[in-house]
């Protein structure tokens, strides 16, 4: 591969994963939020607005971070993409554009009001605004989940004599029906990580024995949320995320389950190592005939393989494509057993005295980022060897006038930035989860008026 | 709404960069931050918007300035994400030490934000050395002319990062003045008082230096002669800034200084027109409104869904604005 096309990948691979990080977290505890401040304005109770609260802050922190690193993102297109934007830029412009004038608009103007107004705002308007920031968060990831959909499954479009793509059907751009599976199952990754996090925060407590009302509740809310997304995740919507990806992807679905030789009644490979040299799985430990089944649902039925593919056309690296996609299947069927086992143990009445669970759910915490991760991994390394399906490749569309040096140059620098800024996020969230939600004030538990009391308080 | 973004991002970038000056004590700066705390995030997505619109009606224009410019702009996000940082994780911090570290990256960030603005408004002035198929990529700095084979940085560009950076801070610091009390507001009076003449003067030195490099940019006032309407209102929007400044009037003269900021821009891309990106090579090289727009049904779409987003935009920050409106004061205040 051409150095400089190599360095360019690794820029946006480095820079899009780094940034991912930051809003799964924050799209995965909007609705949570959203739940806790709905529970405050229903029933009064003051510890539902004290976790919004606390949650508020670990929101605020993770969302500037993920605007910081988005930021990037957008201007990346153009520095290190600049051919492929000439050729696409009509189209996920388009996207890309709505996202800024439709989503972060909405979300940066009503997360001021979220984090600094409640004492200036009545508790609906406060509750509303709480409702505004989920709105936008979400509609953020639609329209980015959208952008990556064209390029998956390109669709509205018509081609000009030079190359370039012009939108010739908006409604299509925008309703791509792999944009909507794409995006439930994306959503819902978002959500795990947003209830895994606040469970494991909520265990932390609980273990050290520090804020066990909150603790409880993070760890009700968590577990709940994390058990229904967790099962959501696997069906309906990686199912059919795995559909669209057979149905128009046939040569990324071959790489992601390893199969390199059409077979009626294909295998499912649950462990092994890709053969590239040999063209096989070695140690495997394989259903027979399930991944048949899974697919067309007929046990007998074909899958194409990788030989069906000329060698251009299949993906350029297939253990990393198998890899990813078996570490993210792996750890979602393990996200099912822990969430599903928490219920019952919650259910039951035993989880927060049940050590050993709340140590597990305590340490599960990175999974879920490294499972949604992996799952990116797999969309985009099963795309190649393509930028846009089946239109335009990947090496016609870096920016050639960059040189590797630059852009290895420039890589570097992103890599030291981030490094910082880790260092500051882990420092500041280590600060919040340390001080925790404020304690239990007295005067707001009096459920005559609240809003006396909490003028009272602030006098 | 580049223009938007000036105005708006502007403001916070100009109280940004006298951030150390006007502020002494940590209480006074803490003011100052709070005073675009919570807004200025808001600004800056002005950018990410602009950008996008950009992107898509123009991706030809897009996909070349941002290869060009690729170094510039990677300093200019590495900017923006120190001034985030600075701004962010002041407000965090607890200890005197690490708030001092915070204002001054903050500080240094937004003054050079300033700078590479204007700079590249300057290169757009100026012309970069497009070849045959649209592209080009220009080096951070080269031996400093502006002809043949200029940098980013170049005795022209430079003078354009001048006037930017002038004209942001006094912008900020009017800004300030309308949102703080007491000593604050009583510097960041006396900044504008001595950055006034300054200003004129800069704006009067690029205009001769702009017309020195590239005299035929008249061509367009003069085929259309109510364009002289703008540098009109650059100078009189000066003179009002001055008229009000000294009457006191803080709100009058930070409209002025709005006013200034958009016939500025406004008169660079009444020249340039129907130029997006002149190049230096040649006129027939340019890049023009005509060569780079993407097809019509495109365009009639997003005009559709623009507009009906924008007044929604818009609709937030008249609400926001309104929110926060009036002074800071140095104890508190946003619920903080």
């Amino acid at each position: 591969m051409d150095q400089a096309l190599l360095i360019h990948r690794l820029h946006f691979a480095f820079t899009i994963t780094y940034h991912y990080l930051f809003p799964q977290l924050t799209m995965g505890l909007a609705p949570l939020i959203v739940y806790l401040k709905t529970m405050a304005l229903r029933t009064g109770d003051d510890k539902y607005s004290r976790a919004a609260r606390f949650w508020a802050k670990v929101f605020g922190i993770n969302f500037v971070v993920g605007v910081v690193t988005g930021i990037p993102m957008e201007f990346q297109f153009g520095t290190n993409w600049s051919h492929f934007s000439r050729f696409a830029g009509g189209v996920i412009g388009q996207t890309l554009a709505m996202e800024g004038t439709f989503a972060f608009f909405l979300e940066s103007a009503f997360l001021g009001l979220f984090l600094y107004g409640e004492k200036k705002l009545s508790p609906k308007m406060h509750w509303f605004s709480a409702f505004m920031v989920f709105v936008g968060s979400w509609l953020s990831g639609y329209f980015i989940v959208a952008t990556d959909a064209w390029m998956q499954h390109p669709v509205g479009y018509t081609r000009l004599a030079d190359g370039s793509f012009q939108l010739s059907s908006f409604w299509s751009l925008v309703l791509n029906d792999w944009a909507l599976w794409q995006y439930a199952h994306n959503m819902s990754g978002a959500v795990i990580t947003g209830s895994f996090v606040m469970t494991a925060i909520g265990a932390y407590y609980l273990l050290s024995k520090k804020h066990a009302d909150q603790a409880k509740l993070f760890i009700r809310t968590g577990v709940i949320a994390g058990c229904i997304f967790s099962v959501l995740q696997l069906f309906p919507t990686g199912d059919q995320q795995g559909r669209m990806v057979a149905h128009h992807q046939p040569a990324a679905l071959a790489g992601m389950e390893g199969l390199y030789r059409t077979q009626v009644g294909a295998p499912l490979h649950i462990m092994g190592q890709p053969d590239d040299k040999n063209a096989s799985i070695d140690n495997p430990l394989s259903v027979p005939k399930m991944l048949s089944f899974l697919t067309y649902q007929r046990w007998n039925a074909e899958v194409k393989g990788l030989d069906a593919f000329p060698k251009e056309d299949q993906p350029d690296n297939v253990p990393l494509l198998y890899f990813a996609y078996h570490i993210m299947v792996g750890l979602g069927t393990i996200f099912i057993a822990v969430m599903v086992g928490s219920v019952l143990l919650l259910w039951r009445g035993r989880l927060f005295d049940a050590k050993w669970m709340l140590w597990v759910l305590m340490l599960s915490a990175p999974f879920p980022y490294i499972a949604n991760t992996a799952g990116w991994m797999t969309a985009e390394i099963g795309r190649q060897p393509w930028l846009v399906y089946g239109l335009l490749r990947t090496v016609q569309g870096y920016s050639t006038l960059v040189s590797a040096g630059n852009g290895l140059f420039t890589l570097i620098g992103f890599m030291g930035m981030y490094t910082v800024l880790s260092i500051l996020f882990l420092f500041l969230l280590y600060r919040v989860i340390d001080e925790g939600p404020e304690p239990v004030e007295v005067q707001v538990r009096i459920p005559r008026d609240l809003k006396e009391a909490a003028s009272a308080v602030k006098n | 709404m580049v223009v938007a973004y000036a105005i708006l991002d502007g403001f916070d970038l100009g109280a940004g960069a006298i951030h150390l000056i006007v502020a002494r004590t940590d209480a006074e700066r803490g003011s100052v931050v709070r005073a675009i705390g919570p807004v200025w995030d808001g600004n800056e997505v002005w950018l990410l918007a602009a950008g996008g619109v950009l992107y898509f009606a123009f991706p030809q224009l897009y996909a070349s300035s941002f290869q060009g410019f690729y170094l510039p702009l990677m300093i200019v996000l590495w900017l923006l994400m120190l001034r985030a940082i600075g701004i962010e994780f002041r407000a965090q911090s607890t200890s005197q030490v690490w708030r001092g570290f915070f204002d001054t990256t903050f500080s240094i960030a937004s003054g050079l934000l300033a700078v590479f603005f204007g700079a590249a408004l300057g290169n757009v002035i100026r012309g970069v050395p497009l070849g045959p198929d649209g592209y080009f990529f220009e080096a951070l700095w080269t031996n400093w002319h502006v002809v043949p084979n200029p940098g980013i940085l170049d005795w022209y560009t430079v003078i354009a990062g001048v006037v930017a950076l002038v004209a942001l801070t006094v912008h900020g610091s009017l800004y300030v003045t309308l949102k703080t009390e007491g000593d604050v507001n009583a510097r960041a009076h006396k900044i504008v008082s001595v950055l006034w003449p300054a200003l004129l003067a800069v704006t009067l030195i690029s205009l001769a230096a702009t017309l020195y490099i590239r005299p035929e940019l008249l061509d367009n006032y003069e085929k259309v002669p109510i364009g002289f309407a703008i540098p009109v209102l650059v100078f009189g929007s000066l003179a009002a800034m001055l008229w009000y400044h000294r009457g006191g009037r803080e709100k009058g003269a930070f409209l002025a200084s709005c006013a200034y900021l958009a016939g500025m821009l406004g008169g660079a891309a009444f020249a340039v027109y129907p130029n997006v990106l002149p190049a230096s090579t040649g006129p027939q090289y340019s890049l023009t409104i005509e060569n780079t727009v993407t097809g019509s049904y495109a365009m009639h779409v997003a005009f559709v869904w623009w507009v009906f987003g924008i007044v929604i935009a818009i609709g937030y920050f008249v609400f926001l604005f309104r929110m926060f409106k009036g002074k800071v004061s140095e104890a508190g205040g946003y619920g903080h």
